[in-house]
């Protein structure tokens, strides 16, 4: 008897399909629509931007934006490039920083026996449900107490514990099978050149997609530059752009918040289409048993 | 919590030493140093902070007072503002956009399933593309498209339309400020847990259904029920988890598009703001203690239910 349903994955185009597209096309226009909309607003000249009725699309794009933005400085004083260069620098640090980490620590719990093992992995499971903005206050108060506050590394080291990442590090290492570590044993490598040479190749998928959420995380991040820092010359673009829709001279900043938005978000996107496949790969390992 | 990890492991290493994998134990335990640690300073603690201070008076200035139970039952007798516009507002939102999130999520996933790859690929960008970006920019798009001036874009298609003739304070407005925010909630739900479950419904295996159409199934929806899910529970569980903890994390959407905190007649205050109300505005950090207590024991709740659901082990 021939298979009836139609497939999960198709190969093909059908017209049974067209029903999902029907629902699908429409859901992912309005995903997409208000972001297309702020890319266009980027690029709008100032009397496009308060024309009545306001059109989505620009007419005659223009750079003026960027290059108002790029010339801005915060209200006392500080750049714009200085913002970006610090979200740049601890963007950087954080994503390879939380990558070795989390490799590091769902190595042992992957691949080495001890006693405790399932309790810490279980421990980190129910921080699964973790929302950090509810500790806000403990955090400023650790913050406080270990000396951070005005440190660079405030923007770094909050941002290391991410238990979404090794949860999925951990259970796409488990995919590995224990006969390749044990082969390299017996050839005489060590933990750490097993970990470098040979888990840390065979998970990179899960590593990826650690590093883009991590990405996310930090490049997104104003907690640390409104909470940790007060220095200027110390808190991220983020918080620039933040600062930017808030400011009393909306009117000029209506251009220039799309811009900066634009500069927040192409980052985000280029990245994640460049490594999609591997954060797909990764989540087919994600179930919680 | 670090200074038992650190135990345990000294007493393992004694064992060790007489086995002669010493070294063993100690590259588990510098390996899982770094992650521990931060875990512990900037997790761990940071819970068990807040449980201690939400027994105590403490306005940040003086030292924490301990007042025993008192907060919580302030918040739950005395605190009109809680009880009467943040628990129910909380409570609409968190399930509108938590469950709300979670179902299209799914649908949209399977739906995905059922296109070809290429297809596939652009449309489920198309729909990610909102959760990757971050707070501050999602509250820039949205506030410009919800401009209460005349060239704020939703206004002016209204105007032009002819269904309104001035524009809308639609972010000042307690009519619809609560309503904007669900849409803004729903907007960015289709996050990881949506591709866990879109890579776990590509993942399930194709003879089952098969098997299951030779068994009898008639219909994609005997299909989904009696196969799909089934066979992703684990994926399906993820899923749950991180569109309850979504929703409750993207609570500070209301006073982001409004810029006020509270936000206009408190039509838009969630728990996450009332925390920051007392906390970093009135600094009664240890009443805000127990909001955050509380905040984290319903997304706990709400977890277990999820758990309930789908969980292997039962």
């Amino acid at each position: 008897m021939a298979f009836q349903g139609t497939k999960i994955n198709p190969k093909r185009f059908d017209k049974s399909q067209l029903k999902f597209y029907a629902f699908l096309v429409p859901m992912a226009l309005f995903m997409v629509l208000p972001v297309v909309y702020i890319v266009n607003q980027a690029f709008k000249p100032l009397d496009e931007l308060f024309m009545f009725p306001p059109r989505f699309f620009v007419l005659k794009p223009t750079l003026k934006n960027f290059i108002d933005l790029w010339r801005t400085s915060s209200t006392t004083g500080v750049p714009m490039t200085r913002y970006l260069f610090n979200s740049i620098v601890a963007t950087t640090i954080t994503v390879f920083a939380s990558m070795l980490v989390t490799a590091g620590a769902a190595y042992v719990l992957s691949k080495k026996k001890f006693k405790s093992k399932n309790w810490l992995f279980s421990i980190n499971q129910i921080a699964l449900m973790f929302v950090p903005i509810a500790v806000a206050i403990p955090r400023y108060l650790i913050i406080k107490q270990t000396g951070l506050t005005d440190n660079f590394l405030a923007h770094i080291l909050p941002a290391l514990a991410m238990p979404v990442g090794l949860f999925l590090v951990k259970q796409f290492m488990d995919q590995v099978p224990d006969a390749v570590i044990e082969a390299a044993r017996l050839d005489g490598a060590n933990d750490w050149q097993i970990l470098i040479k040979i888990v840390i190749p065979l998970v990179k998928p899960a590593l990826a997609t650690v590093g883009i959420l991590t990405f996310q995380a930090s490049w997104n991040a104003t907690e640390a530059s409104s909470l940790y820092i007060a220095d200027e010359t110390l808190k991220n673009f983020a918080f620039y752009l933040s600062s930017l829709t808030n400011a009393s001279n909306a009117i000029a900043g209506v251009g220039m918040a799309a811009a900066a938005g634009l500069i927040m978000f192409l980052p985000n996107l280029i990245i994640f289409i460049l490594l999609q496949s591997k954060v797909m790969n990764t989540m087919s390992h994600s179930g919680i048993k | 919590m670090i200074v038992g990890k650190f135990n345990q492991l000294k007493s393992s290493i004694r064992r060790k030493r007489e086995n002669g994998t010493l070294n063993d134990a100690i590259s588990v335990f510098l390996l899982l140093l770094p992650y521990a640690l931060m875990f512990s300073l900037f997790v761990a603690i940071p819970v068990a902070i807040a449980i201690g201070l939400s027994l105590t008076y403490f306005n940040s200035i003086q030292a924490p007072e301990f007042q025993g139970l008192l907060n919580y039952i302030t918040l739950l007798t005395q605190d009109e503002i809680f009880l009467k516009y943040v628990l129910p507002n909380t409570f609409k939102y968190a399930l509108l956009v938590g469950p709300g999130g979670y179902f299209l999520s799914f649908l949209l996933a399977w739906m995905l399933a059922q296109i070809q790859s290429k297809a596939r690929t652009v449309l489920a960008l198309a729909l990610y593309t909102p959760s990757m970006v971050g707070g501050v920019f999602i509250s820039v798009v949205w506030r410009t498209l919800f401009s209460g001036s005349e060239s704020g874009y939703i206004n002016a298609l209204l105007i032009q339309w002819g269904w309104i003739t001035k524009p809308i304070q639609f972010l000042q407005d307690p009519a619809y400020l609560m309503n904007i925010m669900i849409v803004v909630g729903l907007w960015s739900a289709m996050g990881i847990g949506f591709l866990a479950m879109l890579a776990g419904i590509l993942n399930t295996n194709e003879e089952l259904y098969e098997a299951a159409y030779i068994d009898g199934i008639k219909n994609k929806f005997q299909e989904v029920i009696y196969i799909t899910i089934p066979s992703m529970h684990s994926q399906m569980l993820f899923g749950a988890v991180m569109a309850i903890v979504g929703a409750f994390n993207s609570g500070w959407i209301g006073v982001a598009l409004s810029g006020s905190n509270p936000t206009p007649q408190y039509a838009g205050q969630l728990i996450i703001n009332h925390i920051e109300d007392y906390g970093f505005q009135r600094y009664e950090m240890g009443y805000a203690a127990a909001i955050s207590v509380a905040l984290l024991l319903m997304v706990w709740g709400f977890s277990k239910l999820a758990y309930r659901l789908f969980s292997d082990r039962d």
